[in-house]
């Protein structure tokens, strides 16, 4: 088995998509809270083999499009300053600051460095002793065990010039507030690779709060179309529980080495959601004995904004009350190439994954 | 940046293990996985397994989708 070709027969994809169209008597919302079941659903073509009766919402669970304004204006200060090199995922070059992306920096003389995990980050730093290394962290549950322990062997190797501006946050706060915020949807497609740390046990409180259905979603066009299918059940009996459909990679308690990891070096605080503003304890700071690998102590800042100075309506999509194709700019002034807001910049971005896959989905 | 892609463990030394992807050949820390032993498929995400696969979970899976497909 390799775990991926298996989950996208032809065929059974095709037989699961009639079974959802016999089984879906009402009107169904789904949200995925996950960029890459975004991707995924538009990759895959997976909106056209949907009824109509079912709605595919995509909601705050791209890392990128989530991060606030001022975490991107931040780095962007850092990369303008002399001695310092910034080392990032791939995905955070394009997005655009107030004035500038890290992508302009770069043309402009910063050092920037892609890495592909924060550990490649430290290794620049431990070999740079005298350059001012920073990564900005993004991601969620997945990603900041990556984090954690690069502070962790930071801290025990003594590497100084080494430090982290921390976006990472944390998913049942914003899935929390797209409920609280009244966008009506009858269940949740949950992420599986978060689950795979944290879980599925985190999302209990959805069901049985809100009779919101849940079903933790695999990425392959089976495992998407299973899980349809299963939160269909679930509202159709109102039979409101969470279930995992990804069970070769997820458990009801998840990894609890991670999740100790996370623990040691994170805490939780507030912190901002680009569309949603400030949300309690929804994001994760380095604890007080990593200060001095914590960007955010170890630099001053300018005050930045929190909004994006252009009529880029991310923040709506990101909540499911609008779909890119409603934003004036999308695929006219903002396209990939040109990107206006972080939604068109990530693959796992709600605005990218339209644009890229549109054609796809008509031809199909 | 969210990818995590299923890899397969060639090797293992201490928390380092040399993975791979499709024939691609990767470095991968291991060190947040319980066992992890040569010819397991993990998760793989930013450099790290996140999470051993579980072969028996993913054959139920493809069964069950088998049996939901013969009923209707
Ligand atoms: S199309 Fe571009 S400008 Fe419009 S919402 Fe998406 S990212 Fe923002």
């Amino acid at each position: 088995m390799k775990f991926i070709d298996e989950y996208r027969n032809r065929e059974m994809v095709k037989r699961l998509a009639s079974a959802i169209r016999y089984e879906a008597g009402g009107h169904y919302r789904f949200m995925e809270v996950c960029g890459s079941h975004t991707h995924a659903v538009r990759r895959h073509g997976l909106l056209s083999l949907l009824p109509a009766n079912i709605r595919l919402l995509s909601g705050p669970g791209c890392p990128v499009c989530v991060s606030d304004q001022s975490f991107i204006d931040k780095i962007i200060y850092l990369a303008g300053m002399k001695g310092f090199t910034i080392t990032t995922f791939g995905d955070l070059e394009r997005v655009p600051g107030n004035e500038k992306s890290l992508a302009s920096s770069r043309e402009e003389g910063a050092d920037i460095r892609i890495v592909y995990s924060p550990l490649e980050a430290l290794d620049i730093a431990a070999k740079n002793p005298k350059r001012e290394v920073v990564f900005p962290a993004i991601g969620f549950e997945t990603t900041a065990p990556a984090t954690a322990i690069t502070l962790q062997k930071a801290r025990k190797a003594n590497i100084r010039n080494f430090s982290v501006l921390s976006a990472h946050k944390i998913m049942p706060p914003a899935m929390h507030a797209v409920i609280d915020d009244g966008i009506k949807i009858n269940g949740y497609i949950c992420p599986g690779h978060v689950s795979s740390i944290t879980g599925s046990k985190i999302y209990n409180v959805f069901p049985e709060k809100y009779h919101v259905a849940a079903v933790v979603a695999g990425f392959e066009p089976m495992d998407i179309l299973q899980s349809v299918l299963m939160l269909v059940r679930q509202v159709n009996y109102r039979n409101f529980h969470t279930e995992i459909q990804y069970k070769r990679a997820v458990t009801v308690d998840g990894n609890s080495i991670a999740q100790d990891v996370i623990n040691d070096v994170f805490e939780e605080q507030d912190d901002i959601w680009r569309g949603f503003g400030v949300l309690p304890k929804s994001g994760l700071k380095p604890r007080e004995k990593y200060s001095n690998w914590n960007a955010e102590h170890r630099f001053d800042f300018p005050k930045y904004n929190s909004v994006p100075d252009t009529s880029c309506i991310c923040g709506e999509i990101l909540k499911g009350k609008k779909e890119p194709e409603d934003c004036m700019l999308f695929g006219k002034s903002c396209n990939p190439q040109h990107p206006v807001g972080a939604c068109m910049v990530s693959p796992e971005g709600c605005c990218n994954a339209h644009f890229k896959y549109q054609l796809h989905e008509l031809q199909d | 940046m969210c990818l995590s892609v299923p890899a397969k463990i060639e090797s293992v030394n201490g928390s380092k293990a040399r993975v791979s992807i499709g024939g691609n050949k990767y470095q991968a820390d291991i060190s947040l996985l319980e066992n992890a032993e040569n010819g397991d498929y993990i998760l793989l995400h930013a450099g790290f397994g996140i999470q051993k696969i579980s072969e028996q979970h993913a054959k139920e899976t493809l069964q069950l989708i088998d049996e939901i497909n013969r009923k209707t």
